[in-house]
């Protein structure tokens, strides 16, 4: 007889979602902006579809019913800052109902460019309240793993320097600002994020992964953790705790 | 449940069922606002620009659930804040809102929502300086409404729910609902009670008199008003957001 944790919610179930059907792997990738956390989930994606699993991937800002109006808000010059963590975590709330649920309920594996942390690490980062945000976004279910792609701030640099070749405005915090130029905005913003993002580390159990190597050296440490999640064994999970720190309750097969 | 007003304008709500007659109320008493010099703001529920675009097309294709037709309304209310009532509070205006966050306690609650969830959700909200309700009855309302339009909408009427097939039975059954989350809330978020039966005439003087009493001394320190000798009545009309 073996024990098995079924996904959970933090604190705030959403009506009418029943948890212990939701047979597939909620799997997490986090980190700041340009720590190339999109490569990892293309070649996580194309391992684990190798593997036979069915895999959906999803990001922030992708859902049918919020994507359009996000990126069409970001365009304009008028988007406040509670006013975009909010937009994000009705993005959020509709890909979890309308595509993360149904493929959890399906049995898939979901992989997640970002989830609820980015957008708390955002929020904080520009000085929102830790509890409102944490409260807001308490219907998110608890991920099987949440991996944390962590940099220093000089590598993200690098990365947007010899990358893209120059500075995103929401990247570099601009609608705050955090500084009178982009390149010192982004630093400092940057640096809230990250700092945000690994007080979580401990609360939220990440999986801390340097992020500041070759992206190859990244993707074997990446599927070492995943392989140890015996994605095979279905239904079976180490325990996780909750936002609020308490643990799960205890369920059993059969 | 809010954050305090610390500015220096002050903010009056209305809210009430659909068919309550808040909306003609606030704007008699904005009117009679501006008319004594002082600079009004309305603002009115789910009326952003910036999310006009999802929200309109999230009814249309009917995408919303509970929680993404309240986040939607949340960040509706957050743009409007943020860009208009916030900063107009700061400047000495009295903003007059057409609804406001004991709306979302009320609806959201009704479609299932849970109430403490809600409830921190709009906790960057200024609280108000005053709170009107209009109470009336279902039927009252609901004759109103009928009377006064042709059709029902489909989340208006709460068809999302599943409470019914006909749609005003759905609307009956959702708006009583709502009236009952209303009514649980009144004294604990201490509503100004309006019976909306009443005439017009007879509600707004009762608006107009709390509005004294309550704002009295507050209404003559620090509030943007038109300098003396000026016409208000050539003021441009304020913006609605």
């Amino acid at each position: 007889m073996r024990t098995y944790q079924p996904l959970q919610f933090y604190n705030e179930p959403l009506p009418g979602v029943d948890e212990s059907e939701l047979h597939g792997k909620l799997i997490v990738i986090e980190g700041p902006d340009a720590v190339g956390r999109t490569t990892q989930v293309g070649k996580l994606r194309q391992w684990l579809e190798q593997e036979g699993h069915a895999v959906l991937d999803t990001g922030m800002g992708r859902g049918a019913l919020a994507g359009k109006g996000i990126k069409q808000a970001k365009e304009g010059n008028t988007l406040g800052a509670i006013t975009m963590t909010l937009y994000y975590t009705t993005d959020f709330a509709d890909r979890l109902e309308n595509e993360i649920i149904p493929a959890l309920r399906a049995g898939f594996i979901v992989l997640t460019d970002r989830y609820v942390f980015s957008i708390i690490a955002r929020a904080i980062a520009r000085g929102e309240d830790r509890r409102w945000i944490e409260q807001v976004l308490g219907f998110g279910l608890v991920p099987h793993a949440t991996y944390y792609l962590r940099a220093e701030v000089k590598d993200l640099v690098s990365r947007v320097v010899l990358g893209r070749g120059a500075f995103d405005y929401w990247e570099s915090g601009m609608d705050i600002p955090f500084g009178n130029n982009m390149f010192d905005s982004f630093v400092r913003y940057q640096t809230r994020v990250i700092r945000a993002l690994d007080v979580m580390a401990k609360k939220y159990g990440f999986v801390t992964i340097d992020a500041g190597r070759a992206p190859d050296l990244i993707f074997r440490d990446l599927q070492e953790h995943i392989r140890n999640l015996e994605l095979r064994k279905v239904r079976e999970f180490p325990r996780v705790n909750g936002a609020n720190g308490a643990k799960r309750p205890k369920r059993k097969t059969h | 449940m809010f954050s305090p007003n610390r500015f220096r304008g002050k903010l009056i709500v209305v809210e009430g069922i659909d068919g309550s007659g808040k909306s003609t109320q606030i704007s008699l008493l904005s009117h009679w606002l501006r008319s004594r010099g002082y600079a009004v703001a309305f603002s009115e529920w789910n009326s952003s620009p910036l999310v006009r675009e999802t929200t309109r097309r999230g009814k249309k294709k009917e995408m919303f659930r509970p929680t993404t037709f309240s986040l939607i309304h949340a960040t509706d209310f957050a743009d409007r804040a943020e860009r208009y009532i916030t900063p107009l509070l700061k400047a000495g205006a009295i903003v007059c809102a057409d609804r406001y966050a004991y709306t979302a306690f009320a609806r959201d609650v009704a479609r299932g929502v849970s109430r403490r969830w809600v409830r921190n959700l709009y906790r960057f909200a200024t609280r108000p300086n005053l709170s009107f309700y209009f109470r009336v009855p279902l039927d009252v309302a609901i004759g109103r409404i009928l009377g006064g339009r042709d059709a029902i909408k489909y989340y208006e009427a709460g068809m999302d729910l599943g409470l019914s097939r006909d749609v005003k039975e759905s609307f009956r059954i959702f708006q009583g609902h709502i009236l009952d989350e209303y009514e649980a809330m009144a004294s604990d978020v201490g509503f100004h009670i309006i019976d909306a039966t009443l005439s017009i005439e007879l509600q707004q003087r009762q608006m107009r008199r709390i509005v004294i009493e309550e704002l009295g001394n507050r209404l003559k320190n620090g509030l943007l008003r038109v300098p003396p000798g000026e016409d208000h009545a050539y003021l441009p009309a304020t913006a609605v957001l």
